[in-house]
C-alpha cells in the first residue's frame, strides 16, 4: 500500500489498473483526458499490456470496450459527459447485452460549463440504461470505486458509471493504493446468443435488467459508499451526493453536522435511508452537484413535496457548480460577504497561441467572406472555437463535434451560399466524415477548411486518428481530388492560400481545403524533447 | 493548523508547478493536501488558479470558501486581484510585479499596483528582474514560491527537496536554477 498525490482522474486509473484492467478505451475531452494519459504512462500499464490508445471518438470507445467485456477481460471507457451523447447507442444497448467481463464506463461532468457546450448530467442517462452509478466524493473513494467497480459490474452483470464533476477530476489529494489484482483471463459469455440483440433475444434481456434492479436496490442499501450519520437536530436532514458531501463537512469544520446527514456516493437511490431520513427529518436539503437529479426522484416517491429543498425549490442555485458557500447559505450560515473584485480588473479570455496556424485561417476566412457578407462561417470544437473571439470574430457557430460539417450543409440546402465549414483535424475524424459524404452524395455547394494541426489540441495534445490521412479520405469519401487542396497556414502564404479559398467558394460542389501546420504547443515539446 | 492559498496568473505561467512543488513537499510531511485546478479550454493565454489547501488533519472541500484564504499567490499583478473574494480578511496577497499584457484593455499598472496596496498585507516583487539576475529568467514562478514560503507551514528545506525533485527529469542543471531561483524569492521576503 502506497500514499501518493493523485487527481481525481488519476486515481479512477490507478484504481483501475490495480482492480484488474485489460483496456482503457476514450476519446479526449475535459475534465476527462487524464484518465487514459495517466494510464499510457504508467509503467504497470505497460509491462501487463493494458490497452491504452486513444480512439476516433466516444462511440468507438465504447464498442471496443463492448467487446472486451465479451471477451471476458476488464475494461473502462472515458469520455466527458457531452461524450456519453456520442457513444449514447452502445451505451444504451450494453445495458441490454449485459457484460462478460466487467465494463466501467467513466462520465465526467462540467458544471459550470468550465470547458463545455452545457451542464448535461450523465446520471439522467445511467437512470435512463437503468445501471448503477457510483459517485465519489473523493480521490480515495474515486479509487476505491474503480478498484472494486469491476467485480460489481460482473456481480450484477451490466456496466457501471462512475460519474465525477470537473472539481474531483481535476483536484489533487492523498490516496493509499491497494495491492493489484490479476486480469480476467479470456473467457466467452457463459449465455450463448447474449451479444445478439435480435428482438427475441433482446426482449428477454430486457427482462432480466428490469430483474437486476431489485438487486441493485440491496447493494446500494449496503453499499459501503452510502452512509447514513445521525444527528440531533431533526428540523433538517441533508441527502448529499458526490462531492456535495465535502462541502457540507466543510461548512462544520472539526465538529460534527448537527442535522442527520445521508452521503449519498452509489445509485440506484438507497430506498431505506432515503425513508428513514425523510420520516425523521421535518425538512430535507438536496446538495448535489448537477441536475436536481435526486430532488426529482424523491418527489416521485414522497408525497409531501413541500419540504424538499435543492436546486427546484431555488435554495440552491439551479444552475453552476456547487461550493461550500452555496451550501452555507442554503443551511442559513452567516456568510461574510466577500469582497468585490476591484473594477479595473479586466475579463482575460483564453487566446489561440501566438504562432497558431488557425490565426492564419481566420484571417484568410474573415478576408474571404467580406465579398459575400457575414453568418456563413459553420465551425466546430476544438482550439479554434476560439476563432469566435475578438480580434477575429470570425466564426458564427459552435454547437457539438462535427456539426460544422452539416451545419454548413444545411444552410446550403436552404440557400446560404456559400457555405464554410472550420473543423479540425481530430474533430473531423471524430465525426466529421459521415457528414462528408452526405455532402459529397447531394454534392453541395460548400467550402470545408480542416485546419489540421496533426493533434487534439484543445485537450493539450493528443494522438489524432486522421494525422497523415486526411486528403486520402477525403478522396476516398469521394471528393474531387481537384478539389482537395492542401495549404500551409503562414503569413508568407497569405495571398495564395486566399485565392486558393475563394476561387473554391465559387466552385458549386463540395471543396476541401486542408490547412497543414503543426501545432505550436506540440513542436516546443518536440523541440524540447530532442535537446 | 490549515492554510488555504489561492495560487493565480495566466495560463503558461507555471501556478501548476507551484502546486506540484508545495504538494510534494506537504506529503513528505504527512501532511493532508487538496488542490484543485482548472485544465482546458482556459490554459491558452486565458486567466487560470488553483485551490491549494493543506491542513495536519483531514480536509473535506477541495475548493476554499468566498473570504477564506489566507494567501493569494500571484505570478501576474492584476490576477491577484481576481480572487480577492476569495481572501480572508487578515489575508496576504504576494504577488510579481511585471504585468502579463495579452488583451487590449489591461488597466494601468499604476492603478493595478495601488489596488494592490489596498489590502493591509501585501508583498509585491519583480519576481521577473530576480530571475533574470540570476540567469534563470523562466522561473518567475520559483521566485514568488520562495517569497510566499515564509507563509507556508511547511519546512523550506521540504520545499527546497519538493522543487529539485520536481525538475530533476529536466535535468540538473534545470533542477539546480529553480531551487536557486526559490531561494533567491525567499531572501526578498524577511
Amino acid at each position: 500500500m502506497k500514499n501518493i498525490l493523485l487527481l481525481g482522474d488519476e486515481a479512477i486509473a490507478q484504481g483501475a489498473i490495480d482492480g484488474g484492467l485489460s483496456g482503457c478505451y476514450a476519446y479526449p475531452g475535459t475534465p476527462s483526458t487524464e484518465i487514459m494519459e495517466y494510464i499510457q504512462h504508467s509503467k504497470t500499464a505497460a509491462e501487463t499490456n493494458i490497452h491504452r490508445v486513444w480512439a476516433a471518438n466516444e462511440k468507438t470507445a465504447f464498442e471496443s470496450a463492448i467487446g472486451m467485456s465479451y471477451a471476458g477481460k476488464r475494461c473502462l471507457v472515458c469520455f466527458k459527459h457531452v461524450g456519453l451523447n456520442v457513444a449514447a447507442d452502445a451505451f444504451m444497448n450494453s445495458a441490454i447485452t449485459g457484460i462478460n467481463g466487467g465494463l466501467v464506463v467513466v462520465s465526467a461532468d462540467d458544471p459550470s460549463m468550465h470547458s463545455s457546450q452545457n451542464e448535461q448530467d450523465s446520471r439522467v442517462y445511467a437512470k435512463f440504461a437503468m445501471i448503477p452509478i457510483l459517485e465519489p466524493c473523493n480521490q480515495q473513494e474515486a479509487y476505491d470505486m474503480a478498484y472494486t467497480a469491476f467485480e460489481l459490474s460482473e456481480n450484477i452483470g451490466l456496466p457501471v458509471m462512475i460519474r465525477i464533476t470537473t472539481r474531483l477530476a481535476h483536484s489533487r489529494s492523498n490516496v493509499a493504493t491497494k495491492s493489484p489484482k490479476q486480469q480476467n483471463d479470456l473467457h466467452l459469455p457463459k449465455t450463448a446468443k447474449q451479444f445478439i440483440l435480435l428482438p427475441a433475444i433482446a426482449r428477454h434481456n430486457y427482462e432480466s435488467l428490469l430483474e437486476k434492479q431489485k438487486t441493485m436496490q440491496q447493494l446500494s442499501e449496503k453499499s459501503p459508499f452510502n452512509k447514513y450519520i445521525d444527528g440531533e437536530n431533526k428540523s433538517l436532514g441533508i441527502i448529499t451526493t458526490g462531492i456535495g458531501y465535502n462541502y457540507l463537512m466543510e461548512n462544520y469544520g472539526d465538529k460534527p453536522c448537527e442535522y442527520p446527514v445521508l452521503k449519498i456516493s452509489q445509485y440506484p437511490l438507497p430506498r431505506n435511508f432515503v425513508e428513514k431520513i425523510y420520516n425523521e427529518c421535518n425538512q430535507i436539503l438536496v446538495a448535489e452537484e448537477g441536475y436536481p437529479v435526486v430532488e426529482e426522484m424523491l418527489k416521485g416517491f414522497i408525497h409531501d413535496n413541500s419540504k424538499i429543498r435543492g436546486r427546484l425549490s431555488g435554495d440552491i442555485p439551479r444552475t453552476g457548480e456547487l461550493t461550500p458557500t452555496i451550501l452555507a447559505k442554503a443551511l442559513k450560515f452567516d456568510v461574510d460577504e466577500p469582497c468585490d473584485i476591484p473594477d479595473l480588473v479586466a475579463s482575460r479570455p483564453p487566446q489561440l497561441c501566438q504562432g497558431c496556424g488557425h490565426r492564419d485561417v481566420a484571417e484568410m476566412v474573415n478576408n474571404a467572406v467580406s465579398d459575400y457578407g457575414k453568418g456563413r462561417v459553420f465551425s466546430d470544437i476544438g482550439c479554434y472555437t476560439l476563432m469566435a473571439l475578438p480580434p477575429f470574430n470570425a466564426i458564427d457557430t459552435c454547437v457539438e463535434m462535427g456539426a460544422s460539417i452539416t451545419m454548413a450543409k444545411g444552410a446550403a440546402d436552404a440557400g446560404l451560399v456559400p457555405a464554410i465549414a472550420i473543423i479540425g483535424d481530430s474533430t473531423f475524424t471524430h465525426s466529421g466524415m459521415t457528414g462528408l459524404l452526405d455532402a459529397v452524395n447531394e454534392k453541395s455547394p460548400i467550402t470545408i477548411i480542416i485546419s489540421d494541426n496533426y493533434t487534439t489540441g484543445m485537450t493539450g495534445g493528443q494522438d489524432s486518428s486522421g494525422t497523415n490521412k486526411i486528403a486520402e479520405i477525403c478522396k476516398g469519401i469521394g471528393v474531387d481530388t481537384e478539389h482537395i487542396r492542401l495549404i500551409t497556414p503562414l503569413k508568407k502564404n497569405f495571398e495564395e492560400n486566399l485565392t486558393i479559398l475563394k476561387d473554391e467558394m465559387k466552385y458549386d460542389g463540395v471543396s476541401v481545403i486542408i490547412a497543414q501546420r503543426e501545432c505550436i504547443q506540440t513542436f516546443a515539446r518536440r523541440m524540447k524533447a530532442k535537446r | 493548523m490549515k492554510t488555504d492559498i489561492i495560487l493565480a496568473g495566466v495560463g503558461g505561467q507555471g501556478i501548476l508547478s507551484i502546486a506540484a512543488a508545495i504538494g510534494l513537499a506537504a506529503i513528505e510531511n504527512k501532511l493532508f493536501i487538496k488542490q484543485a485546478e482548472v485544465h482546458g479550454m482556459s490554459q491558452r493565454g486565458g486567466d487560470v488558479q488553483s485551490n491549494l489547501r493543506i491542513s495536519d488533519k483531514e480536509i473535506a472541500s477541495d475548493l476554499i470558501p468566498t473570504s477564506n484564504a489566507d494567501i493569494i499567490i500571484a505570478i501576474e499583478p492584476m490576477e491577484s486581484l481576481r480572487y480577492l473574494p476569495y481572501l480572508n480578511k487578515n489575508g496576504r496577497i504576494i504577488t510579481n510585479n511585471t504585468p502579463y499584457i495579452n488583451i487590449p484593455n489591461y488597466p494601468e499598472i499604476e492603478a493595478v499596483i495601488d489596488e494592490i496596496k489596498k489590502n493591509p498585507k501585501n508583498i509585491i516583487l519583480d519576481a521577473d528582474a530576480i530571475a533574470k539576475d540570476i540567469g534563470s529568467p523562466r522561473s518567475s514562478n520559483m521566485v514568488m514560491l520562495g517569497a510566499a514560503s515564509h507563509f507556508i507551514n511547511i519546512k523550506f528545506e521540504s520545499i527546497e527537496n519538493a522543487v529539485r525533485s520536481l525538475f530533476l527529469s529536466k535535468g540538473n542543471d534545470v533542477a539546480e536554477l529553480n531551487v536557486k531561483a526559490l531561494n533567491a524569492g525567499r531572501k526578498e521576503v524577511s
